[in-house]
């Protein structure tokens, strides 16, 4: 099962709706609630990046029998040190971004926390491309 | 605590979805920052808050929050009504400020998250 979903840059109004949507999916594929939380928390702060960030993105999210894999791709300014970037409290938000409550460096860090596997890269330029991938039968502690 | 009695021992004012004011809440988690509320993991978790935006209601939504309590006076707009209701999530107007209703909700039994 695939579902695509477009994100603006800059678009607060509506950055959240991809989020939400997989989420009402996973509730009607009957998916455990603690999972569906660890998916929809690394996949929101994924999508409020891309619209605090880039000037557009895309989504993808895979759903199969063992796990769900969601691709983010965005066009935007990328990463220039991607260590740097994951550090927890690390971050280049601007004004607009933290006055929506983001923007405090616990976002990238928040997403692999929440993900079983966890791949990020990024082109100075061009643009940042995540993969979290949460297993449906992850033993994985809570953070 | 039932969330009824919660927000009639605080003195809040319920603006949306009253008919879940049966709910139990055990833990408050109070901030203006929606990336740390995003880490918090906990059921039964009402959030105190003085940012009174479209995210904020979000966030919520991610985190499985029952009810936001917006503090120091700030309104909720439609936008944040109408997906509140969506996601059956209560919001509660406070008049003062977020160390006074912690502290409230403290003496009646409110625990921390952490």
């Amino acid at each position: 099962m695939n579902f695509e979903f477009k994100v603006q840059g800059g678009d607060f109004v509506r950055a959240g709706n991809a989020s939400s949507q997989v989420k009402k999916i996973l509730k009607q594929l009957n998916v455990d609630s603690a999972i569906i939380k660890r998916v929809v928390v690394a996949l929101y702060e994924g999508e409020v990046n891309i619209a605090a960030h880039a000037f557009n993105g895309i989504i993808n999210v895979e759903i199969d029998t063992e796990r769900i894999l969601i691709k983010l791709d965005d066009n935007g300014p990328g990463i220039p040190d991607i260590d740097l970037a994951m550090q927890p409290g690390y971050s280049t938000a601007s004004p607009i971004v933290r006055e929506m409550g983001f923007g405090a460096g616990m976002g990238l860090p928040n997403i692999k926390n929440n993900s079983d596997d966890f791949k990020i890269s990024s082109v100075v330029g061009k643009g940042t491309h995540l993969e979290i991938t949460v297993n449906l039968k992850s033993t994985k502690e809570e953070v | 605590m039932r969330l009824k009695n919660l927000v009639e021992n605080i003195g809040g004012r319920v603006v949306c979805c009253e008919e879940y004011l049966d709910r139990e809440i055990e833990y408050a988690y109070a901030s203006d920052l929606m990336s740390d509320v995003l880490t918090v993991k906990c059921e039964n978790l009402l959030l105190i808050t003085g940012l009174a935006n479209i995210q904020t209601v979000r966030t919520a939504e991610m985190s499985d929050l029952q009810a936001i309590i917006f503090v120091r006076n700030k309104r909720v707009n439609e936008d944040m009504i109408r997906l509140a209701q969506e996601n059956c999530i209560v919001l509660i107007e406070y008049p003062g400020t977020m160390f006074r209703v912690s502290g409230q909700l403290s003496s009646i039994g409110i625990k921390p998250v952490y």
